[in-house]
C-alpha cells in the first residue's frame, strides 16, 4: 500500500515539472510588458529597466526558468509585482474561498446525486425516473455562470420578503467581519513558515474560522452566502453523479450475489445498502474525482458571477495586469490539488475494493 | 412469445430476411433510441435556424432601435402586449437591439465553434494517438506524457491561459478549447491502436507487404471511428459551453458579435433588475447543449455491440 502510494508520488513528479514548464512558456508568452501594465502612465524607459533589472526580466528565458524552478524548490512562489508581496501569502487569502465554493459544491452533488441516482435506479421506467433523468440530462447542459445568474435572480427577487431569500454575491453582508484566529485567542504573533501557510489557510476561510471560535452570526452569514454559488456550481456534477449511480446500480442490481441476497430472504433495504450500493460505488467515486477538474474550472466562473474573492478572479485579474508570478503560482496550485485528488480517488479504490491490485 | 409457439421455438423464431451490415445495424438502433430522436431534432431544428436565421430573424443582429428604450422588456402582441408597439419577442437589449434576432443569428456562431474545434482536435488528437500507439517507445512515453500535462489542468483553467497568452478574440479561444480537448481524443486513438495492433489480421496485411501509412489507415484506424464519434458529438457540447465561458469573461467574441456567451457577459451586471437579457441566450446555450448530449447519449448506446438486444 504505501508503496503504491510511493509510486504514484514518483510518477508525479514528471507531471508536475511538465505542469510548471507549461504554466512558466504560456505565462511568459501573454502580450504586453509587466512594467507598462504595472506602473502605467509612470512608466518611463529608466523606471523599466530598473522594474526589469528588480524582477530579473531582463535575463535569458532559459534563466529565469531555471531560477524559477529552483526558487520553487524551496517553496517560494516568489513576489506578486502587482501586490509587492509574497504570491504564497496572497494565495492564503483566496484559496479558502475558492475550496469553501469547491467542497460546498461537491457535497450538494454527491448528496443529492447519490439520493436521485439511487430513487431513480429503484423506480426504474417509471415517471419518476425519466422526470429524474430529464432533469440530469438538462442539468449537464447548462452553462455554470448563467445558471448561477438565474439562482442569483431567483432567491434574491423572485423569493424576496420570504424567509427563503438568500443574497446575490459576496462573501459576508455588509458590516459583517470576522478577526483572524491569532487575534480571537491572543496569540503574541502569527506562526510563519509552512506553518504559517497551513495558519492562513484555516484563519481565513470564514466558514472554519466561525466554526471553531463558535461565532454563530458570521458563520450564518457565510453560509448563506455560500448557497446559491455552490448551487450553481454543483449542478453539473449532481447531474453526472445522478446518472453513474443509477446505472451503476442498475449493473450490480443484476448480478447473482444480489439474487442470491434476495432470495436467502433479505429485506429489500440491505440488500441496496448492503450488497448493491457498496459494489456500485466504485464507478460513482471515479467520477465524483473527476468532477473535481471542472468544479475548478467552474470555480472561476461561479467565482465571477458572484464577485467572490477566490483563486478564479485572483488569475483573471492577474492575467490582465501581466502579473506573471500570481499567474504561474495560482496556477500551479489549482493543477497541484487536481492532480492529488486524482491521486486520492486511485488509491481508494483499494479501499472500496479489495479485488482491485496495487501493481498498476 | 404465445403458449402455442412456445413448443417449437425455433421454427417461429424471426426468419432472417436481409443482411445488415453492422454501419445499418447501429443506424437503426441509433433512429429508434428515444434521446437520439430528440437530439436529432433539435439538431436539425438548430441547423435549420441557423441556414435560414436571415429570413427568422425579424431584425440584424446589429440594427439599432432609437425609438425603442434600452433593456425594454418583451412585447409579444399574441400575449396581450399593446399592438400600436412594435413587437420584440425576447425584448431589446442593452444598445436598443432586437435581442430575438441576435440569439437567432448566434446559433450560426455556436454550431460552427462546436464542429470546427473538434475537428481541429480529433484531426490533431488522432495524429498524436496514433503515432503514439503505433510506434510506440519513446514516442509513445513523450507524446502521452505531454498529454498527461494537458490533463492535469482543469480544462477552463488552461483555455484561459492560453487565450491570455495569444490575445482575447473568437479565433484564439477556438484555438485554445481545440488545444484543451486534443487529450481525450489522443488517449481514446491511441487505446484503440494499441487493442489491434498486433491481431492477426494486421499481422497478415504487413506480411502483405502493406506499408505502415496504409496498415495504420485502412487496418488500424477505422477501430477508433467509433468511440471518437462518440466523443466527438459530447466534445461540441463541451466546446459550446467552454466557448461561451471565455466570451463571458471578455477573452472570447467581441462585440457587437451575437455570442451567445458575449450576450451574456454584457448584460451580466443587468441579471436581477432585467433579467429577461440573460434568460433568452443562456436557454439557447443550454438547448444546444443539450441536444448535442442527448445525441451523443444515443450515439454511445448504438454503436456499443454489448448493448445489443
Amino acid at each position: 500500500m504505501t508503496q503504491f502510494i510511493f509510486r504514484r508520488l514518483l510518477l508525479l513528479v514528471p507531471v508536475l515539472f511538465g505542469i510548471v514548464l507549461v504554466t512558466f512558456v504560456i505565462v511568459r508568452s501573454i502580450p504586453g510588458d509587466p512594467c507598462i501594465a504595472m506602473l502605467g502612465e509612470r512608466a518611463t524607459q529608466a523606471k523599466c529597466e530598473d522594474f526589469r533589472e528588480r524582477y530579473g526580466l531582463n535575463d535569458n528565458i532559459g534563466v529565469q526558468f531555471v531560477r524559477y524552478i529552483s526558487t520553487l524548490a524551496t517553496g517560494d512562489l516568489q513576489d506578486s509585482i502587482s501586490q509587492s508581496r509574497p504570491v504564497i501569502e496572497y494565495l492564503s487569502e483566496r484559496l479558502p474561498m475558492t475550496l469553501e465554493i469547491t467542497v460546498s459544491a461537491m457535497l450538494v452533488a454527491t448528496g443529492a446525486g447519490l439520493v436521485l441516482g439511487l430513487v431513480s435506479a429503484l423506480y426504474r421506467n417509471t415517471l419518476i425516473d425519466v422526470g429524474a433523468m430529464g432533469l440530469a440530462n438538462v442539468g449537464v447542459s447548462m452553462p455554470v455562470f448563467w445558471l448561477g445568474l438565474m439562482l442569483a435572480y431567483f432567491f434574491a427577487i423572485i423569493l424576496k420578503g420570504t424567509p427563503f431569500q438568500l443574497p446575490p454575491g459576496t462573501r459576508l453582508s455588509a458590516g459583517v467581519s470576522i478577526a483572524p484566529l491569532a487575534e480571537t485567542w491572543g496569540w503574541a504573533e502569527e506562526p510563519t513558515g509552512w506553518l504559517g501557510f497551513a495558519y492562513a489557510l484555516l484563519s481565513n476561510s470564514v466558514v472554519f474560522n466561525s466554526l471553531i471560535t463558535g461565532n454563530v452570526e458570521v458563520l450564518i452569514d457565510a453560509l448563506r452566502h455560500l448557497i446559491v454559488p455552490a448551487l450553481a456550481l454543483g449542478t453539473i456534477p449532481l447531474a453526472i453523479i445522478a446518472r453513474m449511480t443509477r446505472s451503476s446500480l442498475l449493473d450490480v442490481l443484476g448480478q447473482d450475489y444480489v439474487r442470491t441476497a434476495r432470495a436467502k430472504g433479505l429485506i429489500e433495504r440491505l440488500v441496496i445498502f448492503r450488497h448493491a450500493l457498496r459494489n456500485a460505488l466504485i464507478p460513482i467515486v471515479t467520477v465524483i474525482g473527476l468532477q473535481m477538474g471542472g468544479l475548478l474550472s467552474g470555480a472561476v466562473l461561479t467565482e465571477t458571477v458572484f464577485s467572490l474573492p477566490g483563486v478564479g478572479t485572483a488569475i483573471t485579474t492577474a492575467i490582465f495586469a501581466r502579473d506573471y508570478p500570481v499567474v504561474q503560482g495560482f496556477t500551479l496550485s489549482v493543477a497541484l490539488i487536481y492532480v492529488i485528488v486524482n491521486l486520492v480517488v486511485d488509491v481508494s479504490y483499494t479501499f472500496l475494493d479489495p479485488r482491485i491490485r496495487l501493481d498498476a | 412469445m404465445t403458449t402455442s409457439t412456445a413448443s417449437t421455438p425455433l421454427l417461429n423464431a424471426e426468419p432472417i430476411t436481409e443482411h445488415r451490415s453492422p454501419a445499418t445495424e447501429a443506424l437503426r438502433r441509433l433512429l429508434k433510441h428515444r434521446s437520439a430522436q430528440a437530439g436529432l431534432f433539435l439538431i436539425g431544428a438548430l441547423i435549420l435556424v441557423a441556414i435560414f436565421a436571415d429570413l427568422i430573424a425579424p431584425y440584424g443582429f446589429r440594427e439599432v432601435f432609437r425609438d425603442g428604450k434600452r433593456f425594454e422588456a418583451p412585447c409579444v402582441h399574441l400575449l396581450g402586449c399593446d399592438p400600436a408597439e412594435t413587437e420584440h419577442l425576447f425584448g431589446l437589449d442593452g444598445n436598443s437591439r432586437d435581442l430575438f434576432s441576435r440569439v437567432v443569428y448566434g446559433s450560426r456562431l455556436s454550431l460552427m465553434i462546436g464542429l470546427v474545434t473538434n475537428i481541429g482536435a480529433i484531426l490533431v488528437g488522432a495524429l498524436i494517438g496514433a503515432v503514439a500507439g503505433f510506434a510506440g517507445g519513446w514516442w509513445d512515453t513523450v507524446l502521452m506524457r505531454s498529454m498527461d500535462v494537458l490533463m492535469a489542468f482543469p480544462s477552463l483553467l488552461l483555455a484561459i491561459a492560453i487565450v491570455s497568452a495569444l490575445g482575447p478574440g473568437l479565433i484564439n479561444a477556438l484555438l485554445a478549447i481545440a488545444v484543451v480537448s486534443i487529450p481525450v481524443y489522443a488517449r481514446l486513438v491511441r487505446a484503440s491502436v494499441l487493442s489491434v495492433k498486433d491481431l492477426e489480421y494486421v499481422q497478415a496485411s504487413r506480411a502483405l507487404g502493406a506499408s505502415p501509412i496504409r496498415l495504420l489507415f485502412t487496418r488500424i484506424l477505422p477501430n477508433a471511428v467509433t468511440p471518437v464519434l462518440v466523443q466527438g458529438t459530447l466534445g461540441i457540447a463541451t466546446a459550446i459551453l467552454d466557448a461561451a465561458a471565455l466570451s463571458f469573461l471578455g477573452l472570447g467574441a467581441e462585440k457587437p458579435t451575437p455570442e451567445w456567451g458575449l450576450m451574456l457577459g454584457e448584460e451580466r451586471a443587468r441579471a436581477l433588475s432585467n433579467p429577461h437579457l440573460l434568460i433568452f441566450p443562456g436557454l439557447a446555450i443550454m438547448i444546444t447543449v443539450l441536444a448535442f448530449n442527448l445525441l451523443g447519449d444515443g450515439l454511445r448506446d448504438a454503436l456499443d455491440p454489448r448493448l445489443k438486444r
